[in-house]
């Protein structure tokens, strides 16, 4: 079944040149759909929208985890103190 | 009576309806409440506000829902105190403490709960829920059953067991979660897309988080309707400081006070400061980090409202400060020992935050000065847990006294 999710990467200085988002689209079989964004010298972050059956966006966001780039849902942290 | 006209995205600045919607479905960022400033500078005045109930709910004209029908266990008008013994220690001559630890779930999270119940309620929802490792449960729990809704508390595994005692007391189902911090969080905002709960600080998180401005309302109101020159407020998504601020900016542009000049210092502990890091490095977007701290209520490495916190800093030439892990519970006793008052870790925080400002000259002898204590001791036992050192003694004359003269007696 085809879902949709709303994921923030955040990029560490190392991997800003990486065509992470481009290789996700491609290793998997996930839609990326870029929302917002900032790039900067020393990190990035990245909204966006991804699209596939939940095996395939699971597998992906773990590859890309193993990336080194942190995956967060959008809300940002949802347990509050 | 409500003024809101609808939801704003505060990115693209898109309208939406009055929904339990937290997210642009164009471009993902979070929503905010807009008001009718016009109708409420029309009915609100000192006087209408001064004739309200001795609650936050005296503001209801300036929260976005009908006051008439609030989910209402008496909270908010919490005590500020003129904070003399500790003002002379920090060398301070106008400083207050606002005292939100003796809501009725100690702390002030109960003002954001009351008004996501009341908008809970006003959507239809019949369960209220929320992810929390604490202070935020018991709020949801107390509210959710003054409501007669069913409530849903997630928590993590490994969570003290006065904090659970203190949710599950109110009759809420917990689901502890085993796993990491991050797993759980993950879950859980998964849980808020496939269930429709009325989950307070996501679906609910617009109306929530206007709460908060109640803790900057009440102290222009006990000031005698004036800004402090400085607030000190404790930092964890950034929500509270922000909105705090975003109060005391309403009163201002409505004539109720003058000019809002307050200088908005954030603080948070070392293990976990984000924000901080970015004021720093003089960045309006923080990086995500993993929290390491006593102060569990603040340990938010990824802030929602980290963004707008730094903005609010940049807009109010307030300062952030991070405070040693050790200076914690410093701030925890020295808060205790001179004005008595127990605080958890947050009010430990915001102590020594104020401390650090203090020494570093940044608020002047004679500046009107508030900080925030928003949670209560009674929570965190444990972490201070070493100060009980009591004298152990025969229950005869002569065994304390011998106790007390080793002790260093008169002179100890
Ligand atoms: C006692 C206490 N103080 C302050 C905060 C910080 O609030 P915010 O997440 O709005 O920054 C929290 C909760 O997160 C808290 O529990
Ligand atoms: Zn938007």
């Amino acid at each position: 079944m085809a879902n949709k999710k709303r994921i923030r990467f955040t990029f560490p200085q190392q991997l800003i040149t990486e065509p992470v988002i481009y290789d996700l689209g491609h290793k998997f079989k996930v839609v990326t759909n870029i929302r917002r964004a900032e790039v900067r010298e020393d990190m990035g972050w990245v909204v966006l929208e991804l699209e596939g059956t939940e095996e395939e966006i699971e597998r992906g966001l773990k590859w890309v985890t193993s990336m080194g780039v942190r995956v967060d849902p959008v809300s940002a942290d949802v347990i509050e103190g | 009576m409500s003024h809101v006209t609808g939801l704003r995205c505060r990115e693209c600045g898109r309208e939406y309806p009055i929904e339990p919607l937290n997210v642009c479905d164009f471009c993902f960022g979070p929503l905010e409440v807009s008001y009718d400033y016009d109708a409420i500078a029309h009915v609100i005045s000192r006087e209408s506000i001064a004739k309200g109930p001795l609650t936050m709910w005296r503001y209801e004209d300036l929260l976005p829902v009908d006051g008439a029908n609030a989910v209402d266990i008496a909270t908010g008008f919490t005590p500020l105190i003129k904070a003399k013994n500790l003002g002379r220690v920090l060398g301070l001559d106008n400083l207050y403490i606002k005292n939100d630890s003796v809501n009725p779930s100690y702390s002030f999270k109960d003002r954001v709960v009351s008004v996501a119940a009341t908008k809970a309620l006003e959507f239809g929802f019949d369960t209220l829920a929320c992810a929390s490792t604490g202070n935020l449960a018991g709020a949801v729990a107390a509210h959710g059953a003054k409501a007669g809704m069913k409530v849903f508390v997630f928590i993590p595994a490994d969570l003290e067991e006065g904090k659970i005692i203190g949710t599950a007391i109110y009759g809420a189902k917990l689901v502890a979660a085993k796993g990491s911090y991050d797993d759980v969080n993950r879950l859980c905002s998964e849980l808020a897309d496939t269930y429709r709960w009325a989950f307070v600080n996501i679906n609910m998180r617009p109306y929530y988080s206007e709460g908060s401005k109640t803790l900057g309302y009440e102290v222009a109101e006990q000031l005698g309707w004036r800004a402090p020159d400085h607030a000190i407020v404790p930092a964890a998504s950034g929500s509270l400081f922000t909105k705090i601020w975003k109060g005391l900016k309403e009163l201002s542009d409505l004539g109720l006070i003058g000019q809002a000049h307050t200088k908005m210092h954030l603080i948070q502990a070392q293990g976990c400061s984000p924000i901080v890091e970015a004021y720093r490095q003089n960045s309006l977007h923080v990086r995500p980090i993993k929290p390491n701290t006593i102060a569990k209520s603040l340990a938010i490495g990824n802030p929602a409202d980290g963004f707008y916190a730094l903005k609010t800093l940049k807009a109010t030439g307030g300062r952030a400060e991070a405070v040693p892990e050790e200076e914690v519970i410093e701030g925890i006793k020295l808060l205790a020992e001179t004005e008595g008052v127990f605080t958890e870790a947050a009010g430990g925080v915001t102590v020594a935050g104020l401390r650090q400002l203090a020494n570093l000259g940044v608020i002047e002898k004679n500046e009107v000065t508030v900080a925030y204590i928003t949670g209560n001791g009674l929570k965190t036992q444990e972490i201070v847990r070493h100060v009980a050192n009591p004298l152990i003694i025969e229950p005869n004359m002569e065994s304390f006294e011998a106790a007390f003269m080793a002790a260093g007696g008169p002179r100890s």
